[in-house]
């Protein structure tokens, strides 16, 4: 298989990371991933990987003209957990209208990056925030996603109980002293995270359905939210990995290769499971 | 009996508003004695789960004194058991029985695991509810009136003193509605339970004390709880016979309420 050949050769150490990264983050991915969509949060989740193309923007522009130590990457994690906190708070203490300070921070934050894009000189390939540069992979990125990793894994397991109490009866978690919005603001930070740290890999328009679609697929087989979580970060490790051999095997895009694949067995897990209910 | 007498809820002059101007409670003072059950009756937006908030130390009262065992709600909230409406809660969400049951067990500052105790708790509270057999069951594949006594058994689980229910009644159906008084004669014995019901019939039951609640709160004796008593807190002809039920005849409260018989 010329794949495996290929991942073999010295001068292609871009594709060993790409896979590495994308294996790695299906940790972060799954966790976070089971989160967003049993909390029903994944329009905020939308907004916060848009609104890291505000950080982005800004990052760049400020990289240029003072600060260089202002890197893209820590534009979007200040961008999108900004917005994470926003469309959080707003959520928690004026639910009636959520829905429009989602579409506005959305929206707000994804133009200022676009100002700011428009008034730094040269050449910015802002295509490759949208859609993602697997090619752009180094050790450093390997080591983020380690971190970020065990950044997610280690809370999850030592708070385990009340997070999933939280987040199935917020009230209640309350009364039996869970210290809920510690707990809440805490995971919004971590999605965030999660988010900027997959941009790299699918980009900022993908990644919901990167974060969303494992999860989704996982829910209607699982009972736990363990389960919940340890299915999808399977599911999310084989989409990526499979996903990406595909786009280089048949010189495809990686991100799309990778969501279609998503969507597909997503599809197939509904029909599978409306046939078992049949029978 | 000091015992008895011991007060559980005391409110004295309390009101409370969610907008500048408009009280949803105003004034409001009774007191409950340990071992008196009482149902929390009243038209919707009336109040009621406003006062249940008021009590589960949720919201603060913004004027008058709110007392649960003679503290400040919030801090005897593991005494208090809660049981949400279940419909209020996800029903697509990855939880097993058990887990839920558990939840009751939760105690502040604590992480990890739930040790043996907790789960004997758990498995004791199932089992009162006659629901052992539902342990590894998942939640979202029971029906509205498993799903209910699930949540009542994680509000038992914490071995509460008082017990507070939402609108237990609501979406169940008849069947399980009957069981579910059952059981609630059963948990009156061991604690003082208050019950938030929109449905009259409920009064009718062995219950001690009618709790109206329509901006202002008036508390009658359920002996002397009449379908003329229902008009004046809701301010119209409550029709007593459609939120009845058949098993109204048995209830052995039926002869001190003749003029509910009249309404019939």
């Amino acid at each position: 298989m010329s794949f495996l050949h290929d991942l073999m050769r010295p001068e292609m150490a871009f594709l060993r990371y790409a896979l590495l990264v994308g294996a790695l983050s299906s940790v972060a991915l799954g966790i976070v991933g089971t989160m967003v969509v049993t909390r029903r949060i994944s329009s905020l989740a939308g907004a916060t990987s848009h609104a890291a193309l505000g950080g982005i923007g800004a990052a760049l522009f400020l990289q240029q003209i003072a600060l260089p130590w202002c890197s893209p990457m820590v534009g979007a994690i200040v961008g999108a957990i900004s917005a994470a906190l926003v469309v959080g708070a707003v959520n928690l203490y004026a639910r009636e209208r959520e829905d429009t300070i989602i579409n506005v921070v959305w929206a707000l934050w994804m133009s200022i990056g676009l100002l700011f894009l428009n008034w730094t000189h040269g050449y910015v390939d802002w295509q490759g925030y949208l859609f993602g540069n697997i090619l752009l992979l180094t050790q450093t990125e390997v080591y983020l996603t380690i971190g970020l990793d065990l950044l997610i894994l280690v809370p999850m397991l030592l708070f385990y109980n009340s997070i999933l109490t939280m987040s199935f009866d917020w009230t209640f978690a309350e009364l039996r002293g869970v210290r809920v919005k510690v707990i809440y603001f805490s995971l919004l930070i971590l999605t965030a995270l999660a988010i900027v740290l997959l941009i790299n890999v699918v980009g900022i328009i993908l990644v919901i359905a990167l974060l969303t679609l494992p999860a989704a697929t996982a829910g209607s087989f699982t009972r736990h939210l363990w389960s919940m979580m340890l299915l999808s970060t399977i599911l999310s490790g084989l989409f990526v990995v499979v996903g990406l051999i595909a786009s280089y095997q048949f010189n495809l895009p990686s991100g799309p290769a990778i969501v279609v694949l998503a969507s597909a067995v997503y599809l197939a897990g509904l029909g599978f499971n409306a046939w078992r209910k049949r029978c | 009996m000091s015992y008895i007498d011991q007060t559980i809820v005391e409110l004295s002059h309390v009101s409370f508003g969610y907008e500048p101007g408009i009280l949803t409670l105003d004034d409001v003072s009774f007191q409950i004695e340990r071992g008196r059950s009482g149902c929390i009756v009243g038209p919707n937006g009336g109040g009621k789960s406003t006062l249940l908030r008021l009590l589960l130390g949720l919201l603060s009262p913004q004027k008058g004194e709110l007392k649960v065992f003679g503290k400040n709600p919030s801090a005897v909230r593991q005494r208090v058991g809660y049981m949400p409406q279940y419909h209020q809660l996800d029903a697509a969400f990855p939880v097993t029985v058990l887990e839920v049951v558990l939840m009751g067990r939760m105690h502040r500052g604590f992480f990890g695991r739930y040790n043996q105790a907790d789960h004997q708790s758990a498995k004791k509270a199932l089992d009162d509810m006659g629901i052992g057999e539902l342990t590894a069951r998942s939640f979202s594949e029971l029906s509205g009136g498993q799903r209910q006594r699930v949540l009542i058994a994680r509000a038992l689980a914490s071995d509460p003193e008082l017990l507070l229910l939402d609108e237990p009644t609501a979406n169940i159906d008849p069947g399980a509605e009957e069981q579910f008084y059952n059981t609630l004669n059963i948990l009156r014995q061991r604690m003082t339970v208050l019950t938030v019901s929109h449905d009259l019939g409920f009064v009718n039951r062995e219950i001690d004390l009618v709790i109206c609640v329509n901006r202002k709160v008036t508390i009658h004796e359920a002996a002397a709880f009449s379908a003329e008593t229902a008009n004046e807190v809701y301010h119209h002809q409550v029709n007593l016979i459609k939120h009845d039920h058949a098993c109204f005849c048995n209830c052995e409260h039926r002869q001190v309420n003749p003029k509910m018989k009249e309404a019939q």
